[in-house]
């Protein structure tokens, strides 16, 4: 150890070991106290998670049986169902999912393997991705302005083109990071083969890509298959069994939100059913879509 | 040949994309006319809204939607911020993956079931203890007391930006695990060398390296609160007025058009005037929304 002697060269401040100690332990004990805020915070979401999930697993469970699913809407106090929601929610989910892909697949597969890094391209990437967090709720009144207006009333078939509207940027993003990490050998490989380019894209890209892109699918079913507030304007509802596109039809969402608020204890405990319900499918499509996507590395 | 179609189709696509965005805008805009010609610029700064008189504003409700987003925004910051330095730097390495998924599965439960819950489980909580106990304790204080006071409804702007925050902390929690994750390791561990706490190297090296793009994380979070329709319309209360109490009811442009549109019949002025309020939502998230993307573009699209 070399004390400083007195008269030697300067060596700057002097180390006060007191001080030090004091100084450590500070630093020490705040970065614990945000540790602790930070488990707290996490804590506090996973609470909150799991209070909305026992809501509906004690307050929807309770009314869990068959005639929710076998029983169509029926006025209160006598023993209705949800199953024209049930179908209604299917059949938009379907239809809304069946025409947004293949678009989103299309732009994906333009952002990816044509525009590159174009202004073009650079333009659809960017308004892709504001639609993907655009407010749904103006979808439905663009769908209402531009079919449910001049067809006249609402239908089934407008409700499911505002689904697709939303289906569609979520698709585009996943296909286009799926096929970006598709290496470049690969596409070589084929073309060396003289197959031409949409044969690449479509026979070689799109294998290599499937599972990415299927879980893009899956988590946009996940998401428009819980839409509400598009629905209000464009399928609005019914409380009767109709199958057909062209008039107004049921889904679960707006069951719930119709039930939710009505002053009948069976109504509302339908509502919690379905809610329990569409929770449960959104979940779980969006757990199977994450596993899938994990599997894959 | 078949290349030709092939790339002319997904050309087309790419151009759809655009005629979609072009679409929404000019369908409510032109649906909104009526409303914009009859009352002009003054529609976005009048705070009537009387059906009756056929006089419609878009004060309230803009109002609302601000106060309600900035709100849930303060509120969710430091819980995203908290939950996704957690996920990056303080959890053992077998805990992130499902702490991770299920902060996200917080992201994917459907609006309406957020209304609801909200509906039954925190609108009486909060209107039987914790407004209560605060209009008790913070009411009497001048100035600032005047946001605390009036009666314990249990709905209101407050509830409503709560529940918010609570849907969109995991966007803005997923956003900023992300952006963590790209600041470079060797960074880190030069600071670690140093003798940095894990707080100092995030303070003082991750912080500033992610500045913009977690300032484009806020944004997401504040354009998805600023359309959030479902959950709001639960628990905002719906008056047509502006209350100086946070806890007062109130509306939001989303909350407005979806509980006021079943009665407005087709052609009328309140439809228009409905539509001319999603023509300036739309205006006012795509501003954020661009935002946003331009802030997080250089750090997650490299």
């Amino acid at each position: 150890m070399s004390a400083s002697t007195p008269g030697s060269i300067a060596r700057g401040p002097r180390r006060d070991e007191g001080i030090a100690h004091r100084l450590a332990r500070r630093r020490k004990r705040r970065n614990l106290i945000v540790a602790g805020l930070c488990i707290a915070a996490t804590v506090l979401g996973l609470v909150l998670l799991a209070s909305i999930l026992i809501t509906l697993l004690w307050l929807g469970g309770g009314g869990l049986s068959t005639t929710v699913f076998t029983t169509v809407t029926r006025p209160p106090g006598s023993h209705g169902g949800l199953l024209n929601a049930i179908i209604g929610t299917l059949i938009q989910t379907v239809i809304g999912t069946v025409i947004g892909t293949p678009i989103g697949m299309m732009v994906g597969t333009y952002l990816a393997e044509y525009g590159g890094n174009s202004v073009f391209a650079g333009v659809i990437r960017y308004v892709s991705d504001v639609l993907l967090s655009a407010p749904s709720i103006l979808i439905g009144l663009f769908i209402y302005q531009l079919i449910v207006s001049p067809m006249g009333g609402f239908s089934g078939i407008a409700g499911s083109l505002a689904l697709a509207v939303i289906v569609i940027p979520i698709v585009v993003r996943t296909t286009e990071d799926m096929l970006r990490l598709i290496p470049t050998s690969l596409r070589e490989a084929a073309v060396g083969l003289g197959a031409p380019k949409w044969k690449v894209i479509t026979f070689v890209c799109y294998r290599a890509a499937r599972d990415g892109i299927v879980t893009g699918i899956l988590l946009a079913v996940a998401r428009i298959a819980g839409e509400t507030a598009p629905l209000l304007f464009t399928s609005l509802g019914n409380l009767n069994w109709s199958l057909s596109l062209a008039r107004p039809m049921a889904s679960l969402p707006v069951t719930i939100y119709q039930y939710a608020g009505s002053a009948f204890s069976d109504w509302v405990q339908l509502a919690w059913t379905g809610a329990l319900l569409i929770t449960v499918g959104v979940l779980a499509t969006n757990i199977i879509a994450r596993t899938a996507l994990r599997g894959r590395g | 040949m078949g290349d030709a179609v092939f790339a002319a189709a997904a050309r087309a696509s790419g151009g759809f994309v655009l005629v979609l965005l072009g679409g929404i805008i000019v369908s409510l805009f032109i649906g909104g006319l009526p409303a914009f010609r009859r009352f002009g610029v003054g529609f976005i700064t009048n705070t009537d809204w009387d059906p009756v008189k056929q006089i419609f504003g878009a004060g309230v409700s803009i109002y609302g939607t601000l106060v309600t987003s900035v709100l849930a925004l303060i509120l969710a910051i430091p819980l995203a911020f908290g939950i996704a330095f957690y996920l990056t730097e303080l959890a053992p390495a077998w805990l992130r993956r499902p702490v991770g998924t299920a902060v996200e599965l917080l992201a994917a439960i459907p609006s309406i079931i957020y209304g609801m819950w909200g509906f039954f489980v925190i609108v009486p909580l909060m209107g039987q203890i914790i407004e209560p106990w605060v209009i008790d304790t913070f009411g009497d204080i001048p100035v600032l007391g005047v946001l605390f006071q009036g009666p314990p409804f249990g709905t209101g702007i407050f509830t409503a930006a709560l529940i918010l925050s609570i849907m969109v902390i995991p966007f803005i929690a997923a956003t900023m695990r992300d952006v963590f994750e790209t600041v470079p390791p060797v960074y880190k561990e030069s600071a670690y060398g140093l003798g940095c706490t894990t707080w100092e190297v995030m303070r003082s090296i991750v912080l500033p390296y992610t500045r913009v793009s977690v300032m484009g994380g806020v944004m997401l979070g504040l354009g998805r609160a600023l359309g959030e329709t479902m959950a709001v319309t639960f628990v905002i209360g719906n008056t047509d007025r502006i209350s100086s109490s946070l806890f007062g009811p109130g509306n939001t442009i989303a909350s407005i058009v979806a509980l006021e549109f079943p009665e407005s019949p087709a052609g009328s002025l309140k439809l228009a005037s409905l539509l001319a309020l999603g023509f300036i939502l739309f205006v006012i998230s795509f501003i954020v929304l661009a935002i946003s993307r331009l802030l997080l573009r250089t750090r997650l699209r490299p």
